[in-house]
């Protein structure tokens, strides 16, 4: 394997048409109409069809044009029917866009005979033959593709940069936003002209699917790690150009290794980006799963920790012995939290707030402290909940035992405020 | 008819001063009138409560001056000018589940939309703007919030920013859809209080609002509306049981179920067939 020109191009290329089309995704992805890219990413095809019908040429321009146009029109159609039908958007989407691509489909098949665009070049793309076909500027040469690309995320970087504010209260509340001024169908459909170019720039080079796949997913990728916006749009443009890296370097490597040749990089970005995605849906800090099942656990554990506490203090309390020893089955069998007791134990032992002798477990001087807070939390609750709240039943003593875990200082001097100083429970419990 | 021109005139004289001067207004969707026929002038000052049953189009009401929804006729004035000429004057806060509460913004930036009519279009938002909406969100009580994401406040917390929101618009009227739909005790105070204020000021407030217990401690003035203004007036003189039961007593009136029937008429020519060929 031998690293040319030709694959420094073609990440180039692929950097920069998967960065303009996640930019825009961003808004897409933020006004819940992520199917919207891809609509219209299919729609445009008999816009192309019919610029290439009437003007005769592949030239970028006419076929620009024809993309916007159609773009623009796909967006009011569904707009329209939406309205006037009653369908929810999802449907009248499906109605306008696979209605449009067939059209696009059977313009094509009628030009082909005499033209090179065929319709699996518009699904996949043909980044890896981008290269070949160049510009000369300023004696360099450049990929037709990749000077279009960056034309085309040149102008998205410059709309999301001036119209920032006017995206964001669009997007956001487009109703306040119409009544100051800023009107949002307006926004609307500049957005979608702007997709629609983007689709068509990023489309030649790369395919549509690959072009659904930037619109949406390092955008949600980025939703996921942050709550602003400007680290959105900037962490999606990460994901755009790394998965646009990680694409062809697995599209020229994978294969390999299990004795194939290599395969469509396209393909592989979209596979790069999406595993991206998983990554950060597993393990992002706050809104991942694992972090979230981690935060879960740690409180279940924390929880159990105070409940074996307590469990101890109560023994003492009614035998009337100094830290009389509890065997674990005991406890295992009170608590029936199954495992989550002996991590429990085990943490209270690694934190010296217990120690095993050979009866059973026993509260350190620690432990013996951290219980009796526990317990005057709770036994607090139950008195203000009987005494000033009038619940006096098992309720109550089901109510403390939930507030307890997260009474703190501060909480117990207001309650024993508001409780009146008391010494005893109503179960004429001492309160430590 | 010597009632009708009294009316008429009465009408005319608010055209050119009051705050919401409405003329003749019916919005239909599709086929189906959920306006009919709205006449209302609001005097300023006053906080004016929008009630009625639910569908008596009292959001459309408030959309419809604002110019979100099209009206099939009828004439709406803003202190004596159209509504597009008066933008500046009116504050608008919309129904707090209309928007997308998981939007990566802050309260501040939520705040901050509130000055983005007076900022004008491609201008961005300065320190200083930023500055006057943490103002905003401290006159509500909400400061110690700035710089939560929007989602991690609760209900009552989100229906203050957008209260603060609009007192960044620093409008003459404005028109708040259902402030204390949800919202805690702390919460109804705090609009209540907020409500007083701007009356102080001078400004003109209609609420929509669907407590009836509280219509006579929180308002002045009140619209009866159900499709049609059913009456309007101060408090103390329209705000009796017997229109009370005019507008929510039975859900179809003789005048809606005449409208029903018309509205299913093929091949109708009015306010409905209007809106729908705009």
């Amino acid at each position: 394997m031998e690293w040319t020109f030709i694959d420094s191009w073609i990440i180039v290329t692929g950097i920069l048409s998967a960065m303009s089309c996640a930019l825009l995704g961003n808004y897409l992805v933020l006004r819940r109409m992520s199917m919207m890219g891809d609509a219209i990413s299919h729609a445009v095809l008999p816009g192309l069809a019919i610029a290439f019908l009437v003007s005769g040429s592949r030239d970028s321009l006419p076929m620009l044009v024809g993309a916007v146009g159609v773009g623009v029109l796909t967006a009011v159609l569904i707009q329209a029917i939406g309205k006037l039908s009653g369908l929810d958007q999802g449907a009248s989407m499906g109605v306008i866009f696979t209605t449009l691509f067939a059209l696009g489909l059977i313009l094509i098949r009628q030009a082909a005979d005499h033209v090179d665009l065929d319709p699996g070049c518009v699904l996949y793309g043909a980044i890896e033959l981008t290269p070949l076909d160049v510009y000369t500027l300023f004696g360099w040469e450049i990929p037709r593709a990749a000077v279009t690309n960056g034309i085309m995320l040149l102008v998205n970087v410059l709309f999301v940069v001036f119209f920032f504010k006017e995206l964001r209260i669009t997007s956001f509340d487009p109703a306040l936003a119409t009544t100051m001024g800023f009107n949002a169908g307006v926004m609307h459909y500049v957005l979608m002209a702007l997709v629609a170019a983007t689709t068509i720039a990023a489309f030649e080079s790369v395919g549509s699917i690959l072009v659904i796949a930037m619109l949406i997913v390092p955008a949600a990728t980025a939703h996921l790690l942050t709550d602003r916006l400007v680290a959105m749009l900037a962490i999606s443009l990460v994901v755009a150009a790394l998965s646009a890296v990680l694409g062809h370097l697995g599209a020229i490597t994978i294969p390999t290794w299990i004795g194939f040749r290599d395969t469509s990089t396209a393909g592989m970005m979209a596979v790069a980006v999406g595993v991206l995605f998983l990554a950060v849906f597993l393990f992002a800090p706050r809104h991942g799963i694992i972090g979230r099942m981690v935060a879960q656990g740690l409180l279940t554990l924390r929880v159990n920790r105070d409940d074996i506490l307590g469990m101890l203090y109560r023994v003492q309390e009614l035998s009337g012995q100094r830290s009389p020893a509890v065997k674990t089955d005991d406890l295992r069998k009170a608590l029936l939290t199954g495992g989550w007791v002996n991590l429990a134990l085990a943490d209270l032992l690694r934190t010296r707030m217990v120690r095993r002798t050979l009866e059973g477990v026993v509260l350190t001087e620690s432990g013996l402290s951290s219980a009796a807070n526990l317990i005057r939390s709770h036994r607090l609750w139950e008195s203000y909940l009987c005494g000033q709240m009038g619940f006096c039943d098992a309720e109550a003593h089901y109510s403390a035992h939930q507030l307890e875990h997260v009474t703190d200082e501060a909480m117990q001097e207001r309650l024993k405020r508001a409780a009146n100083y008391p010494t005893l429970d109503p179960h004429r419990k001492a309160i430590p | 008819m010597s009632n009708l021109s009294e009316f008429e005139n009465i009408a005319d004289a608010g055209q050119e001063t009051a705050p919401i001067w409405i003329n003749d207004l019916t919005v239909a969707y599709h086929r189906k009138p959920v306006l009919w026929d709205v006449n209302l002038v609001l005097p300023e000052g006053k906080l004016v409560a929008v009630i009625g049953p639910n569908g008596a189009g009292k959001s459309t009401l408030i959309k419809a001056i604002l110019g979100l929804v099209p009206k099939a006729t009828g004439d709406i004035r803003i202190y004596g000018r159209s509504y597009e000429a008066q933008r500046r004057l009116v504050g608008y806060v919309p129904q707090r589940e209309s928007v997308d509460w998981d939007f990566p913004v802050s309260a501040t930036d939520v705040v901050a939309m509130g000055l983005y009519g007076k900022i004008g279009w491609l201008k961005p938002v300065s320190r200083r703007h930023r500055e006057q909406a943490v103002e905003e969100l401290r006159k509500v009580g909400m400061e110690a919030y700035a710089d939560r994401q929007i989602s991690q406040l609760s209900g009552g917390q989100q229906q203050r920013v957008f209260l603060a929101r609009a007192l960044a618009q620093d409008a003459q009227v404005y028109f708040m859809d259902e402030p204390f739909a949800g919202v805690d005790v702390a919460t109804e105070k705090a609009i209540v209080a907020l409500l007083k204020e701007l009356k102080t000021a001078g400004k003109t407030c209609v609420v929509v609002h669907h407590d009836l217990q509280t219509v006579t401690t929180y308002f002045d003035h009140v619209v009866l509306l159900n499709m049609r203004v059913v009456a309007a007036g101060p408090v103390e003189e329209v705000f009796t049981e017997e229109n009370l039961k005019k507008t929510y007593g039975g859900k179809l009136t003789l005048l809606s179920q005449a409208l029903h029937k018309y509205a299913q008429q093929p091949g109708i020519g009015t306010g409905g067939a209007k809106g729908g060929h705009r």
